[in-house]
């Protein structure tokens, strides 16, 4: 497997450095510990938002750190969760004094690590609150499972909730708009190849040339099934069905469609996908107000996608539309 | 500490067998390293090695700064917080809250007999269990855990030396690993997969089993 690096032991340190040498207008960065704060942290009086958990899915966290979005981002090594001293660091450092709220990613080793920094920051005396993100329809949420896990949908809690942040909103107002986008969003995806995690050296799991995996997580996990590869289309509407029915999605919903790459997989497919996408939900009814294409929460160098749904109130389009300025969202001023 | 072979039912763990220990336990996990990776691979992640070996060459560092004369609940505790503060994952504030729980189950003491060796072993896997919200039968490090908690007490009540009381843990946690293999995860990542998870045995149930078993080896050299 090639790759470009150097040492797989330095994968996210060089990453973030390279990161902070690009970004230096948009962002701060500390070494040790590792995390990534908004060039004019903290803001006084706002809402600090800090996301962070296993690096190999940018532009997800670092690339959203910025005015209008996130105040942190703490990256973990590839695919694992950081650990509770730089999620504590970073929270010390974007508090402004009104309270930080945690944007979490459902993975055991992310909540539980989350959880002891928001511990530890409450004995330092600032107020943490936290939202746990769980839009993978892919994943039966019941008590046999860890429960639904969060991939892409992610990135629209952080670009709202930070638009509430930005507006004033304190952190009870802040964590519930979090929570809602977070109820209102319903996320699957597919992979077309695995990906190979620096340090492994290997595929998280094998696919042979003719097979595709649905339902895929952000990590290699494996998905719902395995199928033969089938046209776009049918990809797509086989990633629909479970999406639309779920929340359910009916007509006459203003929604925001998000297809999101994986990683290895090209612009020219992703819109390939948007367009089937789109002309299913003309058929429900359902009219797409905002859009998203591109690769935001990818899964390193895995071929794939997936489809997030959110329905759209007249609160939650302000705050899309609301002015951000990160490294990989960026728009209204 | 010197060997009392003919009185193995007064043997007793001190400080000097926790760093003992725990120096093992890097070893083992630098040597296992890899299969763990793959154990991990096949139902998680696959770094579930990466970041053990991570955590406890940091904890080696964290070691040989520790003063001579140290208690077995001081050098747990270091253990803990650098666990805590190097691993990440789930394993991370799992194996992290274990150490510090019996890092306090057992504080105070300069030696440990067979009680306080339970005590300490109960306080882990209750550490856990409160982090985790995990049960036996969950395809989890509990499953190599309880077990161990469970044997130990037998061991005790049946008068064993600790060497032995260790050793019957270890055996235990090695069974409950391998017993980890038939079942559908219901806790962490591997839950995800449902019935593709059987027929794998769950990574956190086998390097519990290698801290165990490291546990009875330096006990039994001590």
């Amino acid at each position: 497997m090639k790759k470009l690096i150097n040492d797989p032991k330095n994968v996210v340190n060089e990453a973030v450095a390279g990161f902070e040498a690009a970004h230096s207008d948009l962002v701060r960065v500390s070494h040790d510990p590792i995390f990534i704060v908004r060039a004019d942290a903290p803001v006084a009086g706002k809402v600090g938002i800090v996301s962070g958990g296993g690096s190999g899915h940018e532009p997800m966290h670092g690339g959203f750190v910025g005015a209008g979005m996130l105040d942190a981002a703490v990256p973990g090594a590839v695919f694992t969760s950081p650990t509770p001293d730089p999620i504590l660091a970073a929270t010390q450092a974007v508090d402004g004094g009104a309270g930080v709220l945690h944007i979490v990613k459902n993975y055991t080793g992310d909540v539980l690590n989350f959880e002891t920094a928001a511990d530890l920051a409450l004995a330092e005396g600032i107020e943490v609150a936290a939202v746990i993100i769980n839009d993978d329809v892919a994943v039966k949420d019941s008590l046999y499972t860890a429960g639904r896990r969060g991939v892409a949908g992610t990135v629209l809690v952080e670009k709202i909730a930070g638009a509430a942040a930005e507006r004033g909103d304190d952190l009870a107002s802040v964590a519930r708009v979090a929570d809602k986008v977070n109820s209102l969003v319903r996320s699957m995806g597919v992979a077309l190849t695995p990906c190979v995690v620096p340090h492994a050296g290997e595929p998280s799991f094998t696919l042979a040339d003719d097979e595709i995996e649905i339902g895929i997580g952000i990590h290699g996990e494996p998905g719902r099934e395995r199928i033969k590869l089938e046209p776009a289309d049918a990809i797509v509407d086989r990633l629909l069905g479970p999406i639309l029915t779920d929340l359910p999605f009916v007509s006459g919903d203003r929604v925001l469609l998000f297809v999101n790459g994986m990683g290895g997989t090209p612009q020219v497919e992703l819109y390939i996908v948007f367009r089937r996408a789109a002309e299913v939900l003309a058929e429900h009814g359902i009219d797409i107000a905002r859009t998203l294409v591109g690769n935001f929460t990818t899964s390193l160098e895995m071929q794939g996608m997936s489809i997030s749904i959110l329905k759209l109130d007249d609160e939650l389009i302000t705050l899309w539309d609301a002015p951000v300025a990160t490294a990989a969202l960026r728009w209204g001023r | 500490m010197s060997p009392n072979v003919t009185s193995p039912n007064g043997t007793s763990l001190n400080g000097t067998w926790a760093e003992a220990w725990i120096r093992e336990c890097a070893g083992v996990i630098a040597e296992h390293r890899a299969e763990l990776n793959t154990l991990d691979r096949a139902i998680g992640d696959g770094d579930h090695g990466e970041n053990m070996d991570r955590g406890f060459q940091a904890v080696v560092l964290k070691l040989d700064a520790l003063p001579s004369g140290s208690t077995p609940g001081e050098v747990l505790k270091l253990v803990a917080t650098t666990l805590i503060s190097t691993v990440g994952g789930a394993s991370g504030p799992l194996f992290g809250t274990a150490f510090l729980k019996a890092a306090i189950a057992v504080s105070g003491a300069d030696t440990l007999h067979a009680a306080a060796t339970v005590a300490l072993l109960t306080a882990a896997r209750d550490g856990i269990v409160l982090r985790g919200k995990a049960q036996v039968g969950d395809k989890t490090m509990i499953d190599a855990w309880t077990p161990a908690v469970d044997a130990a007490i037998d061991s005790q009540h049946a008068g064993e030396s600790v060497v032995t009381l260790l050793e019957r843990a270890a055996d235990a946690a090695a069974t409950g690993a391998l017993a980890t293999e038939p079942l559908v995860a219901h806790k962490g990542r591997a839950s995800y997969l449902g019935e593709r998870a059987i027929g794998h045995r769950d990574p956190g149930a086998e390097s519990t089993t290698l801290l165990l078993r490291a546990a009875a080896e330096t006990a039994a050299r001590a």
